[in-house]
């Protein structure tokens, strides 16, 4: 039900158009296109190599595409648009396009010289210029939320990996973002410390936060996507609702991927 | 494997064996090896035909202080101009523009090739090619400023172009290695919420950065501390020139050369100290569980290592 509201959302928070990308003679992203509306949770799986993680970093342009548009939020990332042409941004600019984001990395990329507190407050202080009480305040209720509330004077070094990833979070919620990219946010866990980090994204996908998540758990997709897009060689080959593409997937190649992946 | 009780039960109730250490024969030959050779030192040293006595005199008198001042000064401030002037030829040289990047590679070439003494009669000698300064557009008569180069180049500038520019070279090879240390998903990470170029730079690169730079930097400042005597050469009042100046009415060369030397020891002595306390304030990020707690001032951690607890003491 709530997917048939989702997906006739006049409004998209993010479309990729036709996004294409080489790194030198290897064609690692053909013709990718992709709409995200406010409040969906989805999920990109596919084989190593497919380009997922490519694709999700087109998205807040820490990867440049070679052809194709990013719009987020109703703007075209990277470019500005004035009398129907696009004409590129300067890093500055860009930088404040992808301050309406977040990603939270497979290497959790903390700040190692800042404490969890000091993490969390730097973009919403530096970069979004919010009063620091005010951001302070609401970080601590983020660390709380994520099970942290006991941590915010440590550094990251003196943290677990699933605590760290919990940081990374709290750091990319803080920015009020219209969406969260989570670029495999569990592959570097220990296996132990993977279901905190799940338990704390599941917690966000119920509270309505747009998600897009490069995952390897499909645990996870099934409890929590609204929708599986499986990538392959570069490309989409299928997307739909989680009991279309992973109970009966149409495409062979996803059929095979999931035969491999849930054996 | 047999039971755990029976193994358990047998290692209890025997009595450990004796053990016999290493006797360490080398540490005792070498250590009176070292002590004969030092005690002959001291007779040779107490034999010599030197006013030990004139030294601790030499030491204070006004003109090897004036000397002494002249060289920290020198020192600091073709220092923090070379550090300054390294981090942007650091960021140029790592910049994507090409033309920035080829000219802080040719800058570096250029004065890190150079011996430092060349550099510095280079400079002193200005004037034999180039008589006067001038600051206009060329080839019309428009001249904003004008100045004689010997009026300019006196020898202080000279010794401090000479040392700044040459340690610049080093400097921005030694903060484009502590650059380059840091984790590019750490630049990911800032450009991710949104941070400008800028802002990576001051807020999340160079502070991590430091901990690679400082420790070289404070080698090379103790370097600078001595490269200072080479501004004798050109007459610049520094240590070795109080030296020479008083040596040459009394030609006590030795006295004097001593007392410069123990000025020398103590300045590069103190200056370690300061490059300790310094990269201690860097090390945040090496905190793993159990470690101390959060930094404190610099003050604090001094006092703490002194053994007392900080406080203000008010006057009895």
């Amino acid at each position: 039900m709530t997917q048939a509201l989702r997906t006739t959302d006049p409004a998209p928070v993010l479309e990729a158009v036709a996004i294409d990308k080489y790194y030198g003679s290897n064609h690692v992203l053909k013709n990718v296109s992709l709409e995200v509306h406010p409040g969906e949770v989805v999920c990109i799986i596919g084989p190593s190599g497919a380009g997922k993680s490519t694709f999700l970093r087109t998205l807040n342009r820490l990867e440049v595409p070679d052809s194709g548009e990013v719009w987020v939020g109703g703007q075209p990332m990277g470019f500005e648009l004035r009398g129907g042409k696009l004409y590129e941004l300067t890093e500055r600019r860009v930088a404040a396009q992808r301050a309406r984001t977040a990603m939270v990395f497979q290497h959790f990329n903390l700040f190692p010289h800042l404490t969890v507190l000091e993490n969390v407050i730097e973009g919403p202080v530096q970069v979004q210029r919010r009063k620091a009480r005010e951001v302070r305040s609401e970080a601590v209720a983020i660390l709380e939320r994520v099970g942290l509330g006991d941590k915010i004077d440590q550094y990251p070094g003196q943290l677990s990996g699933g605590q760290r990833q919990r940081v990374a979070i709290a750091r990319a919620v803080a920015m009020r973002p219209l969406f969260l990219l989570f670029d495999e946010p569990t592959s570097a866990l220990d296996p132990e410390l993977v279901g905190e980090v799940l338990e704390v994204m599941a917690d966000l996908a119920r509270d309505g936060m747009t998600m897009l998540v490069v995952t390897h758990e499909m645990a996870f997709a099934r409890q929590v996507a609204d929708r599986v897009v499986f990538m392959a060689d570069g490309a989409i080959v299928e997307q739909g609702p989680v009991a279309q593409v992973l109970e009966a997937p149409r495409e062979q190649r996803t059929q095979q991927f999931l035969q491999r992946v849930l054996a | 494997m047999s039971t755990p009780g029976t193994h358990g039960e047998r290692l209890a109730t025997r009595s450990p064996l004796p053990q016999v250490h290493l006797k360490h024969t080398g540490r005792w030959i070498s250590a009176v090896i070292v002590l004969a050779l030092l005690v002959l030192l001291a007779i040779g040293a107490s034999q010599g035909d030197i006013d030990y006595a004139a030294i601790p005199s030499y030491l204070v008198s006004p003109v090897i202080l004036e000397g002494l001042v002249n060289t920290l000064i020198l020192a600091v401030v073709a220092q923090v101009s070379a550090i300054v002037i390294g981090v942007f030829i650091a960021l140029m040289r790592i910049s994507q523009n090409p033309v920035a990047s080829a000219f802080a590679a040719g800058y570096t070439w250029l004065f890190r090739g150079l011996p430092v003494l060349l550099q510095i009669l280079l400079w002193y000698n200005l004037a034999l090619i180039f008589p006067r300064l001038q600051l206009g557009i060329p080839f019309t008569d428009i001249v904003f400023v004008d100045l004689s180069t010997n009026a300019v180049m006196t020898t202080f500038v000279a010794a401090f172009l000479g040392l700044a520019l040459n340690e610049s070279a080093y400097m921005a090879e030694i903060v484009r290695a502590g650059l380059k240390s840091v984790d590019r998903g750490q630049i990911e990470a800032a450009q991710s919420i949104g941070e400008t170029p800028a802002q990576r730079m001051s807020r999340i690169i160079l502070p991590q950065a430091m901990r690679v730079i400082i420790p070289p930097t404070g080698n090379d400042f103790i370097n600078m501390l001595k490269g200072t005597a080479l501004a004798s050469v050109i007459g610049y009042m520094e240590l070795i020139k109080a030296a020479n100046n008083i040596s040459s009415f009394n030609l006590q060369v030795m006295e004097t050369l001593i007392a410069a030397a123990i000025w020398y020891m103590v300045v590069v002595s103190v200056a370690s100290v300061g490059q300790y306390y310094l990269e201690r304030g860097f090390d945040r990020q090496d905190r793993r569980p159990g470690g101390p707690p959060k930094a404190t001032s610099l003050r604090r951690r001094v006092a703490a290592d002194l053994g007392r607890a900080p406080m203000i003491r008010s006057t009895p």
